[in-house]
């Protein structure tokens, strides 16, 4: 690979997002036909990836990378091996697809630019995400993916329903990317590396750190809630309230895979320890079993592809939490089978559902007449998802077995946890494909018929591409399966897939799957009473309380936590904030001197001139004036008095912009200050008892002395002349300007200044609202003097 | 409040503090004062003259909202900062231009305009609370 080529990369992860920009612009002048062009942009990122697939299988690996804030180590970094290859091929590659699956299933839709805005932003995500080689790009990238499926599961948002399912999956993969966040940053202060592809060159250096309990739980919160891990897969099938083409894309092939995805990843990092063989087999087997049970009693195409696609995922965790090799190829084998399964069968599901008007399985039937090329796609990739020959689904099954009948430990738990499942997706896999199609013609809401190209190339393509790695399994292990494999194991391996089984007898996994399909064939025959009895149990007591009602009521429960404290330190009474502001203030400038014990000798008194003792005396008499005083505006305008005493005191000590300032402020105060009294109404006089008063009157000495205590205290410290001599030598040198105060504030501190000038815009502002709040307009008034004033 | 003494003298007295806080908004860079001080007293003056006549006079005397004129003056003092970044200094770092006019040494400089700015934020900002305030008793 030259250079060049490796530094498109960073072009093929950021192309999507152009396209996303472009996406509108095109929708709007070709209609749907945009899809075409459009395509082209996944198109050109497969081929791109598909160059790298030879010297990847020859071991090598790739980083493309540009320095983004080198400060904090966050580089825009992407690796290219076996694993995250296969990643970009499955997400560029159906990608293609999907795009033009939407552009005819969305056909005529007013927001179908924005679609295709989202579809592109999603994917150009994903493909970060699984190149990401700097932690901190995949992090960011990781949680591009929760936003953006936020956004297309929100697609159709005038529906409830939607919305809450996108705030659901928000709330769920958005929490886990904090989790995962915080795993990252554990890894990053361990080893002091941020790049993975370093960080995979010395694989025991978690390990052996003694943090590795914490980073494998943090890790794993992550990916157990992108891979809707039980109990944290209630998402994903609300999730399906996302248009077909997103269910299709994030739901099966992409999204969902990114926390198998990390697991894959880490495995090297992470894996092949007691806790990860007990605990990802555990909730992945949970899973398995959890989600095939739940999508068979499903009536809605949609909804059993959805539970099939958790359990799906609990398989792969369960394969990779085994650290068994031949497991873990199972599990790489299953998971291209998959995407391409299940990405062909939700698109065969939308085009029913399009096309019939319905996605109900109990009222669809016959339509293998209406539409054969889409029966066809629906077929080969039921007969794939079922493990049948000769489809990659039956050779991943095969290897699936060989992995959990030799896993080290609990080999027969994952056995029968495999087989079960399995036998399970086979009954949802016929329920799917081939329900709708054979049998007496039943009436559709629609009149059935045959899509257009556009919705029948995504599934077609896809299905027989599970035919076509199976037939050539030589091409497939070598450069998909054994590249990958390669990354998981964190050394080079290869890989020998047989479509025909070696040998017949005594062939354990043969015989696996041949009792998986008697099962599965046995449970399809009675369908009906298998979907009514899991309903009955779940009709029970479970029907009360679930995952999903969970979430409700924890999300219930933090809005009413947030609104008790807001109320409690909100609660719209000025004298609480006063109060609580003061006393901080008290306690913060008290309490150090209270714990050090620290207090300030009081210095000895100067000897003051006669008129500087009257200056004294004006402002003692203005506070004691404010005590006494009968009404409120009295004691305001008293308290003004001190203030013009203390700017007096300024002038005389060789402050004059200082008491200048202070001579404006207190003026200004009092006037605004008497102005509110009178424009809010508020009561002339004083009510509160004397216990409250004292209260306030604590507080008040309380922060007065403690003000006057700090005061002191700096006023004993030795004088630091350095920023006085730097002002006074170049505040006339530099800044052209004699006056000091102000040099430093429009020339030296500008910055802050601009700051500060903000913030009085912005406060002038605020207390305008008030003021217009607090007092409404009187109705039956002449609004001409208001109206003037807004309209001048 | 409104005295017949009061109204006569308030829109004299009001002028007077205008022009005298432009004076100590252009005298602050080397004598006491400066845009803060300036703008203060500009705004006092607006509120007395609000007292006096009625804010809606007040209004019709400066054409713009007050807030706008708060506005701008933030407008313009982070423009101030822009022209050092021609000469590929850093932002809001000072330039000088100096000339004779009429025998006059003029020395205009970009802190000169910041300092407007901050003038015009203050008495935007204060005489708009002040004139919001009054606005009922007035009118």
């Amino acid at each position: 690979m030259t250079q060049s080529a490796i530094d498109t990369t960073l072009l093929a992860v950021l192309a999507p997002f152009l396209a996303a920009a472009i996406a509108p612009f095109l929708t709007r002048h070709l209609k749907h036909n945009a899809a075409w062009l459009l395509a082209l942009v996944p198109a050109w990122i497969f081929w791109h990836f598909a160059g790298f697939v030879g010297p990847v299988s020859n071991g090598e690996t790739f980083v493309a990378s540009r320095s983004w804030a080198p400060i904090y180590r966050v580089d825009l970094s992407f690796f290219v091996d076996g694993l995250s290859t296969v990643f970009a091929l499955l997400i560029s590659g159906i990608g293609t697809f999907i795009i033009l699956y939407a552009g005819g299933y969305l056909k005529g839709h007013p927001q179908q630019g924005r679609f295709f805005s989202f579809l592109f932003l999603f994917m150009g995500a994903m493909l970060g995400l699984v190149l990401g080689n700097n932690l901190f790009t995949l992090f960011i990238f990781w949680e591009l993916t929760s936003i953006t499926s936020f956004l297309l599961i929100g697609f159709d948002h005038l529906r409830a329903a939607s919305r809450r399912a996108a705030i659901q999956a928000l709330v769920v993969t958005g929490g886990g990317g904090l989790v995962l966040l915080a795993g990252f940053l554990m890894i990053i202060t361990v080893t002091g590396q941020v790049e993975m592809s370093v960080l995979l060159q010395s694989p025991d250096i978690i390990r052996e750190s003694g943090f590795y309990v914490p980073i494998f739980f943090l890790i794993l919160g992550g990916a157990f809630t992108k891979s809707a891990q039980f109990p944290f897969h209630f998402w994903l099938p609300n999730a399906m309230e996302a248009p077909t083409p997103v269910s299709a894309f994030l739901h099966s092939a992409t999204m969902v895979k990114a926390g198998v995805y990390l697991l894959m990843r880490m495995h090297p990092l992470l894996g092949d320890t007691d806790l990860w063989t007990t605990v990802l087999p555990v909730f992945g087997g949970a899973t398995l079993l959890v989600g095939t049970i739940l999508a068979v009693r499903q009536t809605d195409l949609k909804l059993m592809l959805a539970y099939t696609t958790v359990a799906s995922l609990g398989l792969l965790v369960m394969l990779v939490g085994t650290s068994y090799e031949r497991a873990l190829e199972g599990a790489v084998l299953y998971l291209i089978a998959h995407s391409l399964f299940k990405g062909a069968l939700f698109m065969v599901a939308g085009t029913i559902d399009h096309e019939a008007g319905t996605r109900d399985v109990t009222k669809l039937g016959g339509l293998r007449g209406a539409m054969p090329i889409t029966f066809t796609a629906a077929c080969l990739a039921a007969l794939s998802m079922s493990g049948l020959p000769p489809f990659i689904g039956f050779i991943a099954k095969e290897v699936l077995y060989y992995g959990t009948t030799g896993a080290p430990s609990a080999a027969v738990w994952l056995t029968i946890t495999a087989v079960v499942g399995n036998a399970l997706m086979l009954v949802i896999a016929a329920a799917v494909a081939i329900k709708p199609f054979l049998g007496p013609k039943v009436e559709t809401p629609k009149h059935a018929h045959e899509g257009p190209i556009l919705l029948f190339a995504g599934p077609v393509t896809l299905s027989f591409l599970g035919l076509v790695l199976a037939l050539t399994t030589l091409f497939t292990g070598h450069f998909f399966v054994g590249p990958m494999l390669s990354s998981l194991v964190g050394k080079p391996t290869e890989v020998e897939l047989h479509l025909v089984p070696p040998y017949f007898i005594g062939n354990v996994p043969l015989m696996l799957s041949m009792a998986t399909v008697a099962l599965g064939l046995v449970l399809f025959w009675q369908l009906d009473r298998l979907r009514a009895l899991v309903a009955a149990i779940l009709s029970g007591p479970l029907r009360s309380w679930g995952p999903d009602k969970g979430f409700d009521q924890v999300i219930a429960e933090i809005v009413s936590l947030s609104s008790v404290i807001t109320r409690a330190l909100q609660n719209g009474k000025m004298q609480t904030y006063m109060a609580l502001t003061f006393i901080v203030t008290g306690v913060a400038v008290l309490l150090p001197g209270y714990l050090t014990g620290g207090w300030p000798a009081m210095p000895k008194m100067p000897s003051y001139h006669f008129y500087e003792w009257g200056i004294f005396l004006i402002a003692v008499i203005g506070l004691i004036a404010v005590l006494v005083a009968k009404t409120r505006l009295t004691a305001i305008v008293s308290l003004g008095i001190q203030g013009f005493a203390v700017a007096i005191i300024f002038m005389l000590y060789g402050a004059p912009d200082l008491a200048f300032t202070q001579l404006m402020v207190e003026t200004l105060s009092v006037v605004i200050l008497a102005l509110v009294m009178t424009r809010l109404n508020l009561t002339p006089r004083d009510h509160r008892s004397g216990g409250a008063a004292l209260v306030t009157g604590v507080i008040a000495l309380a922060v007065g002395l403690g003000l006057a205590l700090t005061l002191i205290a700096i006023t004993q410290q030795p004088f630091d002349r350095s920023l006085s001599d730097f002002f006074t030598e170049y505040s006339r040198s530099i800044a052209h300007g004699r006056n000091i105060v102000n040099v430093i504030l429009v020339d030296f501190r500008g910055i802050d200044t601009l700051g500060e000038i903000a913030v009085v815009t912005l406060a002038g502002l605020c207390v305008l609202a008030l003021i217009r709040v607090h007092t409404p307009r009187p109705k039956d008034a002449d609004p001409a003097p208001e109206k003037k004033g807004e309209a001048a | 409040m409104r005295t017949v003494i009061f109204r006569t003298v308030a829109p004299y007295l009001s002028a007077l503090m205008v022009l005298f806080s432009i004076f100590v908004l252009l005298r602050g860079h080397n004598e006491p004062g400066g845009g803060f001080i300036g703008g203060l007293i500009a705004a006092s003056a607006l509120a007395i003259f609000g007292i006096a006549c009625g804010v809606a006079s007040v209004r019709r005397a400066i054409v713009v909202h007050p807030m706008s004129i708060a506005g701008f003056g933030l407008f313009i003092a982070a423009l101030s900062g822009l022209p050092s970044l021609f000469k590929k200094q850093t932002f809001m770092t000072s330039q000088w231009l100096e000339f004779k006019f009429f025998d006059v040494d003029v020395a205009l400089s970009t802190p000169l305009v910041f300092d407007i700015g901050v003038y015009l934020v203050v008495v935007g900002a204060i005489g708009s609370i002040a004139l919001a305030l009054e606005e009922r008793e007035s009118d």
